[in-house]
């Protein structure tokens, strides 16, 4: 175990003190920003239901940026390594394999956790100066931040999973963005697909709704359904992702 | 320490190595020579359990590479041709976190990282990001990291390539130092340096072993002929024919002409003429500037 923590270690190291890290915080940080204006300004516009919460998380603009960051930080992971050789050296050294993909995993979702924590200044601030009912109560605030956690847990994994696929990190990326949004777009179906036409479609992908899931959770409701359903996908395609890696690394 | 048996690889329907076999003792300094392709990166590679092989058994400290690779992996330290390293890292970070991943902890992962800093002339680079770092200072950092825990076989892929005189000379002493200690298996293309730092020279071809023996013995038996070389001003006369006349000259050839004339004259095995080639010049009253024997080396048992 004390391999795998210094594997993990490293892989943070590797984020947190690397410019390129600070430098993508940034401008997710304008994502946000702007995100938190928009939200705003839907709920200047006159008197709505919406809490701030709700108008913040349900927004294009959050999505989109959502959407985005899991190619970004996952993209190095493993096409680095492939590409620089130091696969070599890493794996001539006495560690398992499922050791570093397991710590590459945890680091790029810590890094995806911690871009998220500053978002939680603009509520704290906002229901300092104004209107703390407007924000939200309760579930409606830590909700979503546990929504994030468990989708952002099966993202960073399609993420991974695309970076062991290749040595190159904008095919890495790609990959890693068709997967993310792919599996967004089975949210999508449930507008396009009448639920009249197929009731089958419709029910199976209410259950992979993304979309759906965060707009209850920002009203408070906590499902667990999604909770479980997140983390286990994850981990299904963490080991697949265990599987390519194993593959390139003794195929060669 | 290593020992390995039918080994072979293919890559996509090339053979890379062909049932290769062969053995390397504890404490010896074995050398893998042989032109760029013919199978000592791949040999290396599959010692070092980065590869698996096709077909065929190699042993490091008696545990098989494949099978029980993770126990192999610890009596190994390999450094590859191009020498990857982390280039955010600094080094002392660098070879902290080699050597915890290699299970070194506490104050003797503290002493390791002291003593091989020394060794390998890192001291004053510890600081400093490796991306900053000279090639023959990136090639020292992977040297160190290789040994730092102490593994009794060191797997070295081309030690010395890319690296200037001085520095090569550095690696070698220092290669030739740490063999009184570890096991170690280095590849090279470069002949001078078998024949300076290994016990035991192993010649590989196109996935074949050639031979396998000391230096000294291969050069002895592949000696089929010398080279003199001669430098010498004789006037208007031309020493070619009477050169060929002295027993055991098999061939002259002239290498520069004008007042002073170079040739390069082939002999016989085991005959040195050189004695009557200085009585023919001072016979006919030429000047010599060199007369000189070119020792037979590895090159032409390569070659």
């Amino acid at each position: 175990m004390r391999r795998f923590f210094t594997l993990l270690a490293r892989e943070l190291s590797a984020f947190y003190f690397s410019p390129i890290a600070y430098v993508v915080l940034f401008f997710f940080l304008i994502l946000n920003g702007l995100s938190f204006w928009f939200a705003l300004a839907l709920l200047s516009r006159g008197p709505s239901e919406l809490t701030l919460i709700q108008a913040f998380f349900n927004t294009l603009f959050f999505w989109i940026a959502y959407l985005l960051v899991f190619p970004v930080i996952t993209m190095r992971l493993f096409a680095e390594e492939f590409k620089l050789g130091t696969i070599e050296t890493l794996m001539t050294a006495p560690v398992r394999d499922w050791e570093v993909v397991a710590s590459k995993y945890l680091a790029a979702l810590i890094f995806y956790l911690s871009m998220w924590l500053p978002s939680i200044l603009y509520f704290l601030i906002f229901s300092w100066l104004g209107n703390r009912s407007v924000v939200g109560t309760g579930a409606q605030i830590w909700g979503p931040y546990l929504l994030l956690l468990a989708m952002g847990t099966f993202n960073v994994s399609l993420g991974c999973l695309a970076s062991s696929l290749t040595s190159n990190q904008i095919i890495a990326a790609m990959m890693g963005l068709v997967f993310v949004l792919g599996t967004f777009f089975l949210t999508m179906i449930n507008y396009i697909i009448d639920s009249s036409s197929s009731p089958l479609v419709h029910d199976l992908t209410a259950y992979v709704a993304q979309l759906d899931h965060m707009e209850s959770f920002s009203r408070g409701i906590i499902d667990t359904r999604p909770l479980v359903f997140y983390p286990t996908f994850a981990l299904l395609v963490l080991v697949m992702t265990y599987h390519v890696f194993q593959y390139r690394r003794w195929k060669l | 320490m290593i020992k390995v048996e039918q080994l072979t690889k293919k890559y996509a329907g090339v053979t890379g190595i062909d049932q290769i076999s062969f053995e390397v003792g504890k404490g010896e300094i074995v050398g893998f020579l042989g032109p760029n392709g013919a199978g000592k990166t791949t040999t290396m590679r599959i010692l070092a359990s980065y590869m698996p092989a096709s077909s065929g058994r190699a042993t490091v400290a008696g545990f098989d590479v494949f099978s029980e690779s993770l126990k192999a992996r610890r009596h190994i330290g390999y450094l590859p041709e191009s020498v990857p390293l982390y280039h955010d890292m600094r080094v002392n970070e660098y070879l902290r976190y080699r050597g915890a991943l290699k299970a070194l902890s506490g104050k003797r992962l503290k002493n390791r990282i002291g003593v091989i800093k020394e060794l390998c002339g890192l001291r004053e680079v510890g600081r400093k990001k490796i991306a900053g770092l000279s090639k023959g200072f990136r090639q020292r950092v992977g040297l160190a990291e290789a040994m730092i825990h102490e593994p009794d076989l060191l797997i070295l892929d081309e030690p010395t390539i890319g690296l200037d005189p001085n520095q090569i000379r550095q690696v070698r002493e220092l290669i030739k130092s740490l063999g009184e200690r570890h096991t170690i298996l280095l590849s090279t293309h470069i002949l001078s340096e078998v024949e300076a730092t290994c016990s035991r020279v192993i010649i590989i071809n196109r996935g074949r072993i050639e031979a396998s023996d000391t230096p000294e013995n291969l050069v002895n038996q592949l000696r089929t002929s010398g080279l003199l070389r001669l430098e010498v001003k004789s006037g208007s006369e031309d020493p070619v024919p009477h050169l060929e006349e002295i027993a055991g000259v098999r061939e002259v050839r002239a290498v520069s002409n004008g007042e002073w004339r170079c040739f390069e004259i082939r002999i016989e095995a085991n005959s040195d003429p050189r004695e009557q080639i200085f009585q023919l010049a001072v016979g006919r009253k030429w000047v010599i500037r060199e007369l000189s024997k070119e020792r037979a080396t590895l090159e032409d048992a390569f070659v």
